[in-house]
């Protein structure tokens, strides 16, 4: 039985009886083109970006742009499971912790090829995905959410008590990871243009997925999970599938995090984290993948900015989540699609 | 030997009660609404800052005690008014961004109150102390009040919840509340008591640890985390699991990170031992809920029986 079709008739209220059609009107665009050329123009947008901070005399523009897209391809990846497997994973932070601390121990030991760190870390949050998905899917609704939390927790406190890898205090990364024993990644133009190269891959390869046999069955599971069963699907397989998918792209996420920044830390994957990637999601728009793109950009922007007017801009954004999931009925998507419906006229 | 493992068991215990105290309103509330509240951690960190605040007030903690309980309660019928009970109906989705958004505000808000640097509650001298255990052995007095407080405040749940009219709705209510509404129960009223019933509860562990802990920002998040693994094993919505599963989770993390080390050295080489326990010893209690959970998905105690 899935959340929704549980809370009937409180307080002489009407009855929730089809969960599925209010859960889908907050998707803005569904399977649409409208998405795809979005992505594309998005894309595009961005490849441009590195020569416009050239002109401006601005080169944080591309450090921040590359943040900005790895956490858009950890988004991205969340949204397969959030948006389109229904399933409320608070742990997502967590492969993005495995896929960095890959490269930070492959390298402490002397392994600084990317292909082979990604290797490892796609395998490790696979791994992890695998053992901690299939134990979690047995259960649902607030089970799921709080199971999912403790292990990223767990992840999280493996880490913490590495010391042999920085432990609490993480560690600096000595270089960044070699291509085929070429230091090019130190170059941070080089580094955006292949972080956009992966993030226009996850794009697509996402995009295939859900259109594939295996996305139908996943979003039917979404919509009614007892029919897909009644007419022969096994939903568990569908959904543990996706989330070893997500957790793998998350965990390349984490590869490219680690070379960014340089450096490695536990609080890659504080729950704190997990939460502000369902929020990256929500904000964006469920289900459409580019939303997620989208809503990383805005996040992230959001963050910046108010960060800008003072040091308790936590409390603001606070403030802004409570408001808009109060004050837009159908949730923070749905809210937006509404503003903008209502702009024009 | 068995000296340290009496003293780390009461600590333990101690641990699971203070575990108790946050868990027993959370479980209801998730049982009883159906609603994900992330934000019950911060509510111990608001009622462990009004123990601070009351007792720095008034120069007393047994006073600033019996001040901050009523406060504790009297934030949660304010936040349950403002925020909680417009998500009731909305999807765990919806109910999980308010309260992680929630969460930010407490957090930041204490900051600006009370300023980021941890405050200090010293022990009141009455509670001071320490009494004979066996032989030489002695326990820090205020720990022992502590596990005597949570266990009273377990019986009278009990009482409350098995014997009285309220606790008969509760029960009713964690296994069908549209059963309940239907039969004519003024199911708000009773999620409002529910609600503000489990902030004091968990304002009270906040309370009680004021002394013994530092009270600062974000102090209930990683009480929250272990607050969920103690209502997953103990069965959502149930009291009696959470007591179960929370003096169990206590003792585990508590012996854990103790024994660990030491079980392991009669493995292998000492310092490889000290290393993996210390690794392991944090995951000890998610280990036990994975393996609670392959076996019994809805928990040790299940309040809806086998539909949940």
């Amino acid at each position: 039985m899935s959340a929704g079709e549980s809370k009937i008739a409180l307080g002489g209220k009407t009855a929730r009886t089809t969960p599925d059609l209010a859960r889908d009107r907050r998707r803005g665009i569904v399977d649409g083109r409208g998405a795809a050329l979005a992505a594309v123009l998005l894309l595009l947008a961005l490849s441009l970006l590195p020569p416009i901070a050239l002109l401006i005399g601005d080169p944080f523009l591309v450090v921040t742009a590359t943040r900005i897209m790895i956490f858009a391809i950890a988004a991205l990846s969340l949204d397969l499971v959030l948006g389109y497997g229904a399933m409320v994973s608070f742990g997502h932070a967590a492969f993005l912790g495995l896929g960095a601390y890959s490269v930070a121990i492959l390298l402490a030991n002397g392994t600084s090829d990317i292909l082979i760190q990604t290797l490892v870390a796609i395998l490790a949050s696979a791994l992890f995905a695998l053992v901690t998905g299939a134990i979690s899917l047995r259960t649902k609704g607030v089970y799921f959410i709080m199971i999912t939390l403790a292990f990223g927790q767990m992840a999280y406190f493996f880490m913490v008590s590495l010391s042999a890898y920085g432990g609490d205090d993480g560690m600096t990364l000595a270089a960044r990871s070699t291509l085929l024993g070429l230091p090019v990644l130190n170059s941070d133009l080089t580094l955006f243009y292949l972080t956009l190269g992966v993030l226009a891959l996850a794009f697509v390869g996402l995009r295939a997925v859900i259109f594939s046999r295996f996305g139908r069955v996943l979003r039917g599971t979404r919509q009614n999970p007892v029919r897909m069963q009644a007419i022969g699907f096994q939903p568990f397989a569908y959904q543990l599938t996706a989330y070893v998918i997500a957790g793998a792209l998350a965990g390349v996420a984490g590869v490219l995090l680690a070379n960014q920044a340089e450096f490695v830390s536990p609080a890659y994957m504080s729950w704190q984290r997990s939460g502000e990637l369902i929020v990256m999601v929500v904000l964006g728009g469920m289900g459409t993948l580019v939303g997620a793109i989208g809503g990383a950009i805005a996040f992230l922007l959001l963050e910046d900015w108010l960060a800008k007017f003072s040091e308790h801009w936590k409390l603001g954004l606070g403030v802004l989540l409570v408001c808009l999931v109060l004050f837009t009925r159908g949730g923070i998507a749905g809210g937006i699609e509404r503003l903008f419906r209502r702009a024009p006229s | 030997m068995f000296n340290l493992f009496l003293l780390q068991a009461l600590n333990g215990v101690q641990f699971g009660i203070l575990l108790f105290l946050v868990a027993a309103g959370l479980t209801l509330i998730f049982g009883i609404m159906d609603m994900i509240n992330l934000a019950h951690g911060v509510l111990y960190m608001v009622g462990a800052y009004f123990a601070a605040a009351f007792t720095a007030l008034t120069g007393d903690f047994l006073l600033g005690l019996a001040i901050a309980l009523p406060a504790a309660l009297l934030f949660g019928l304010v936040l349950e008014f403002l925020i909680f009970r417009h998500l009731y109906e909305r999807d765990h989705l919806d109910q999980v961004l308010a309260t992680f958004g929630l969460i930010l505000i407490l957090n930041e808000g204490v900051k600006i109150l009370w300023g980021a640097a941890p405050m200090s509650v010293p022990i009141p001298d009455i509670l001071s102390g320490s009494i004979p255990l066996i032989g030489p052995l002695r326990y820090p007095f205020y720990r022992v009040v502590i596990i005597a407080a949570g266990l009273a405040t377990a019986v009278g749940l009990w009482l409350l919840v098995n014997h009285t009219r309220v606790g008969m709705l509760l029960r009713a209510g964690a296994v069908n509340a549209p059963m309940v509404s239907a039969l004519g129960v003024d199911i708000r009223r009773l999620f409002m008591l529910v609600f503000g019933f489990g902030a004091m509860l968990a304002g009270f562990a906040g309370a009680m640890v004021a002394p013994i802990l530092s009270v600062e920002p974000g102090m209930g998040d990683g009480i929250l985390i272990l607050t969920f693994v103690v209502i997953v094993i103990g069965g959502v919505g149930s009291v009696r699991g959470a007591f179960v599963a929370a003096i169990l989770v206590g003792l585990v993390d508590t012996l854990g990170r103790t024994f660990g080390p030491i079980v392991l050295r009669s493995l292998m080489d000492p310092s490889a031992a000290s290393q993996t326990g210390q690794t392991l010893a944090p995951m000890l209690i998610y280990i036990l809920m994975a393996a609670v959970l392959f076996f019994r998905p809805s928990g040790l105690f299940p309040a809806k029986g086998a539909a949940a």
